[in-house]
């Protein structure tokens, strides 16, 4: 079981960061020229999304088509097609928390191997912000926009 | 804020492809979605549900080694952060807090679910782009100029 996920994990993983080092996206500065319409537009998110729609749509097309994954039991992907507030919500905070410094998990991960402390900072304080949700979601209705825990989806 | 150095879109498409090409391979091989806010949640075990541990895990310590080899054989990288030690806590505690929340951040909504034309993801995706292009406009533009 165990080879059976790290291996296809750190392939992935590997291309993956890989993908975003090429593409500057481990950049923040990059980034937020991305989101400054205002300013010195630079469009190079958009080339990168792009090129990430195609073999990710290839791929669920592919996978859908199989019996099962070749290496997993079963095909996860979540079902619910219901936009709710509180996904709309989180995605309000993540979008304000992106655009402050131009992290996202993925490059904030990316970038932890450069030998900076900034990217080392951010993840901490990703991390805290997830547990913290963590806790309000297990607290009975205290917070009418996370009753329940998240489902495994998306991510 | 100096202007970047132009990046070729193809050097951006090429990135794109390396990034929805490993999702289709999860996807492919393991039937999961590539979303990095998940899996570091369940990497970390804040998350009981998700991936399992150990692929969480391993492609949480993949990211870094990618960029590593970049670094290495194609082009140094070149990064510019911000450094305020309450801006940066600040934004890791709303990424945090909201892609746990929204179930997803830009990989698994905007690469993963978007390709399968999710709903839940496209309208998650809209959402924080709009937050971020937002929150940079009263930044840079709004307070103080």
């Amino acid at each position: 079981m165990t080879m059976r996920n790290l291996a296809p994990g750190l392939v992935v993983g590997l291309l993956f960061g890989g993908g975003l080092a090429l593409s500057d996206m481990i950049n923040p500065a990059r980034v937020l020229a991305f989101l400054d319409i205002a300013g010195h537009w630079d469009p190079t998110l958009a080339f990168v999304m792009a090129g990430a729609l195609l073999p990710s749509a290839l791929g669920y097309l592919v996978a859908r088509r199989m019996r099962r994954p070749l290496l997993a039991e079963e095909l996860c992907i979540p079902e619910s097609r219901t936009v709710e507030t509180r996904l709309i919500a989180g995605a309000a905070l993540f979008g304000m928390g992106w655009g402050l410094v131009g992290l996202c998990p993925g490059p904030a991960i990316a970038a932890l191997g450069l030998g900076l402390w900034q990217p080392w900072l951010f993840v901490v304080a990703m991390l805290a912000g997830m547990a913290l949700h963590r806790i309000v979601a297990a607290a009975p209705a205290a917070d009418p926009l996370a009753v329940r825990p998240t489902s495994g989806e998306g991510s | 804020m100096a202007p970047l150095e132009p990046l070729s879109p193809l050097v951006g498409i090429a990135g794109g492809l390396l990034i929805g090409g490993a999702a289709a391979l999860l996807l492919i091989l393991s039937g999961r979605i590539a979303g990095v806010s998940g899996m570091a949640a369940a990497a970390t075990r804040i998350a009981d549900k998700g991936p399992p541990w150990t692929l969480a895990a391993a492609f949480v310590a993949g990211l870094p080694l990618g960029t590593w080899v970049v670094a290495a054989f194609v082009r140094g990288p070149d990064v510019n952060m911000a450094s305020s030690v309450p801006m940066l806590v600040a934004a890791g505690l709303l990424v945090g807090f909201g892609t746990r929340l929204g179930n997803g951040c830009t990989s698994g909504h905007g690469v993963c679910g978007m390709a399968r034309l999710s709903p839940r993801s496209i309208a998650a995706t809209l959402t924080f782009m709009a937050a971020g292009f937002a929150t940079v406009f009263v930044i840079r533009h709004g307070i103080g100029g």
